[in-house]
């Protein structure tokens, strides 16, 4: 798992998983659809994505579907972080 | 014709689906007054059975006190049955005026607007008093109410892990960007029955310069010395600015709640609270009504003592026979069985052996963590809850439960 999979989901499992959850997590499970993030919660990742990586992501584009999965977050940030280079 | 075959076709399906998700709510229709026993036909058409009442929110018991029916009765004679307006047109008379005051004084506050329902005060009051340069932070297992009013408001949403201090502070911190930062909790959390951290949520809101929101639904009435609610408990009454709570649970449990909080803020819930305005006023039976139930719990903590009582006694009974319950002091006691099949099949046969409670799983709790809640009722007698039991331990057996952990239960059963 390249850096910014391994960033992102270190950061969800610290946010949004109690301590005596033990469930598994990966750069695949759905996160919205699998009731881990909520659509309110989902301001906060929103939040440390736009700090960690200087972007900005419009509303429009964060969607519960884009923010389903580490894969899919990652694949937004990297379409901003290159939009902005 | 609007209402189309493929229309119906579509709905019939998705009918279908919440069936054989297992999610299909169906009513149970009750004969009887509201109390401890009742009459219940379940499912529709079959015969009446008497059964114990383990899940009503009827804490104090007072649902069909018949000092309470009395004076709704003599409301209806006095005020007539509706006002047929809003509040602010003619649907104000001076029986509501009276409950606000009554209401204000018993939890300690500044000012209080009636509501039809609680859900209605949640629904509306984010969205007066709060704007989009504004920031609402919120315990994740807050009522579904508070999520939908939340929704209602332009202001950012965040939220914090439940009861967790340090990632409510972490928040505050991160926050401190904004106007105005809200704290948002249930007072007791109404799936677990656990209590807020009052105490230290004030104090780090008045560290980090937050106000606090308090729904006090399952508390008012029964939960602090003098059941004045979750702020009497944790010592913090006159520092939430914001309570909400209803008339529908502990309070009589019929309709109504009400915003109850700092002065300006109740004002802006009189001027701007959509559901405030565009709703008809509480009726004058259930205001009478009310009137006498704030009475009765403002005279003596009987009620509140015995259901105090009641709570420990099952409780105990509960713990020793073997259940996993979740740990607390309020009278909601889930029973945790984490799978929901389990859960619905064990609130089927307790139902079968005389004991009305109903099985809770997601999306009304978190996947995995399925339940009985049960919840216990000044109306009810130590013999009701002995009967419980010895059903409760009959069906434990049956699922071979008794004595196991969540860790065991989930290995016989799976999630």
């Amino acid at each position: 798992m390249d850096e910014l999979k391994t960033a992102i989901l270190e950061y969800v499992k610290k946010e949004y998983l109690e301590e005596d959850d033990d469930r598994v997590l990966t750069e695949s499970t759905p996160l919205i659809t699998g009731g881990i993030v909520d659509s309110f919660s989902m301001v906060s990742l929103k939040r440390f994505l736009e700090r960690k990586y200087e972007i900005r992501i419009p509303d429009a584009d964060a969607t519960p579907d884009a923010f389903d999965s580490v894969d899919k977050i990652a694949a937004i940030v990297t379409r901003f972080r290159q939009a902005k280079a | 014709m609007a209402y189309a075959t493929r229309v119906r076709d579509h709905y019939q399906q998705e009918l279908n689906g919440i069936r054989e998700a297992g999610l299909f709510k169906e009513e149970r229709y009750i004969h009887t007054p509201q109390g401890a026993d009742i009459e219940v036909e379940f499912p529709a058409g079959a015969g009446q059975r008497k059964v114990i009442n383990l899940c009503a929110n009827n804490y104090l018991g007072l649902s069909s006190h018949p000092e309470v029916v009395e004076a709704a009765r003599r409301g209806l004679d006095n005020r007539g049955y509706g006002m047929s307006s809003v509040r602010f047109i003619c649907g104000t008379q001076d029986i509501h005026r009276e409950l606000e005051q009554k209401l204000t004084t018993f939890l300690g506050t500044e000012d209080t607007l009636l509501f039809p329902s609680c859900m209605d005060a949640n629904a509306g009051v984010f969205e007066a008093v709060l704007g989009e340069q504004d920031v609402m932070i919120a315990d994740r297992l807050v009522h579904a109410s508070i999520v939908d009013g939340m929704r209602l408001c332009k202001a950012m949403t965040d939220t914090f892990k439940h009861s967790d201090m340090a990632h409510l502070e972490e928040k505050l911190q991160e926050h401190q960007d904004k106007r105005f930062r809200l704290v948002i909790t249930d007072g007791v959390f109404s799936m677990d029955g656990d209590l807020a951290k009052l105490d230290e949520i004030v104090a780090l809101a008045e560290k980090h310069d937050a106000m606090v929101f308090v729904d006090d639904s399952h508390a008012s009435g029964f939960i602090g010395r003098t059941g004045r609610g979750t702020h009497e408990h944790c010592g913090v009454v006159g520092k939430i600015d914001i309570i909400t709570t209803t008339l529908g649970k502990a309070l009589g449990g019929a309709s109504g709640g009400c915003v109850s909080g700092r002065r300006e803020l109740v004002e802006m819930c009189r001027q701007r609270a959509r559901p405030y305005l565009f709703s008809n006023t509480v009726a004058p039976v259930i205001v009478s009504g009310a009137l006498r139930v704030l009475d009765l719990v403002s005279q003596t903590t009987e009620r509140r003592d015995k259901l105090e009582w009641n709570t420990s006694y099952w409780r105990k009974l509960l713990t020793e026979a073997g259940f996993d319950i979740k740990p607390g002091e309020s009278p909601i006691v889930p029973v945790m069985l984490y799978n929901a099949k389990l859960a619905q099949d064990v609130a089927r046969d307790l139902y079968g052996e005389g004991i009305y409670v109903v099985g809770f799983f997601f999306p009304v709790v978190p996947k995995g963590q399925a339940r009985i809640r049960t919840q216990l009722s000044a109306a009810h007698e130590q013999h009701h809850l002995d009967k419980g039991i010895a059903a409760f331990k009959k069906v434990g057996a049956k699922y071979g439960i008794l004595g196991l952990n969540k860790q065991q239960i989930i290995e016989k059963y799976g999630l």
